[in-house]
């Protein structure tokens, strides 16, 4: 017991040093500015991508361009299917405009390889994606990708 | 000059830089999304010059599956060989006992023997080690939709004809390489896509209901 007392008065808890904390911090930060890209625009239609089994990934993410389809989240601006081109509600007549903006931002060597990725709502009519299909081929933009989760199916 | 000898340059205080660093990376972790896309790939047709060309595309009959997937979402399969009718996608995957479509698919493509209502072989060189070998390269797949049928319906469909060429080019690589189509090489790969090409057409939808349901 003695043993005990006499070295608890003197004995003190070493400081955890925390210099390398930030060190850490800085790797974790780097990390992920390399890997993620950043969130370019905010949804306001909603949808829920339909799933399928055979899916691939898009390789480069610059060269694809985004088609929302799905219902507006605020109803005021209808609850019918809309189709959100960057950050604002378009009709499909406006898709032309929008991907030869969209081409005339790549480089010309990259702009065949440019992918238009139809994210759409898994109640959608076929009608709405058909026109929007029509559209991308009379403004030559050929490469698609029907976006899906990966799962069972 | 005995004043300056005692006086030395204070330590940076560094105890808020991981308060700091914290902060940047809660920022870029909430502004950031992590998922990659993914979905099912498809090359559209180039636009049609005029209006005349848009039917033109001549296809014999025994090379012709179609695909029709109407506004209940059912699906009916035709081909020379004979039709097929599901009733829901369930149906399509083969829960049913009916055929998959999948099955389907995989005995139009490869005509393994022969058969006079399916699509012709053709005998063509695919360099070593596949050699000379006969397929079937004018194939065509057709899908067709009315202008109602669900979005989910129609992946569905896309995801089981994927699915069917998919497991046929593995076969194919299983056999002349020896190795599953994920790990071949990509020149290898490209060989095996060009052994079973991915023929799918998809057709400008028709308006059955508006047409008074005549075709």
């Amino acid at each position: 017991m003695g043993k005990f007392n006499k070295s608890a008065g003197t004995r003190e808890v070493p400081e955890l040093n925390t210099a390398s904390m930030p060190d850490l911090v800085f790797a974790i930060l780097f990390f992920f500015m390399v890997t993620v890209s950043m969130r370019s625009e905010t949804l306001i239609v909603r949808f829920t991508l339909p799933t399928a089994s055979e899916v691939q990934k898009l390789e480069k993410k610059s060269l694809v361009t985004y088609i929302n389809i799905g219902i507006p989240l605020d109803p005021r601006l209808g609850i019918g299917t809309r189709m959100q081109l960057n950050d604002k509600l378009a009709e499909v007549s406006d898709i032309q405009d929008y991907i030869a903006q969209e081409k005339s931002r790549l480089n010309e060597a990259d702009q065949q390889f440019m992918t238009v990725s139809i994210k759409a709502d898994e109640n959608t009519k076929m009608k709405y994606i058909s026109d929007v299909k029509q559209a991308l081929r009379k403004a030559y933009a050929l490469k698609i990708s029907y976006s899906a989760r990966k799962g069972e199916n | 000059m005995a004043n300056r000898k005692k006086r030395k340059t204070p330590n940076l205080n560094s105890s808020s830089m991981a308060d700091i660093s914290f902060l940047l990376l809660t920022f870029f972790l909430m502004t950031s999304s992590m998922d990659t896309d993914s979905g099912l790939a498809r090359r559209l047709p180039p636009p049609p010059q005029n209006e005349e060309q848009l039917q033109k595309m001549d296809v014999q009959r025994r090379n012709l599956m179609v695909v029709l997937v109407n506004y209940q979402n059912q699906i009916m399969v035709r081909t020379q060989a004979g039709d097929e009718w599901y009733n829901n996608i369930a149906e399509l995957q083969g829960t049913g006992g009916k055929v998959p479509l999948k099955e389907k698919v995989k005995e139009f493509v490869l005509n393994a023997n022969n058969r006079f209502d399916l699509p012709e072989l053709i005998e063509e060189d695919f360099g070593p080690p596949i050699g000379k070998v006969l397929v079937t390269p004018d194939h065509v797949i057709s899908l067709q939709n009315d202008a109602t049928t669900s979005y989910k319906a129609y992946i569905a469909v896309q995801n089981e004809l994927v699915k069917a060429y998919n497991e046929l080019r593995d076969q194919a690589a299983k056999k002349y390489f020896g190795r599953s189509y994920k790990e071949l090489l990509p020149e290898q790969q490209e060989q095996i896509n060009k052994l079973y090409p991915q023929r799918i057409s998809e057709a400008e939808p028709k308006d059955y209901v508006q047409q008074g349901g005549g075709r």
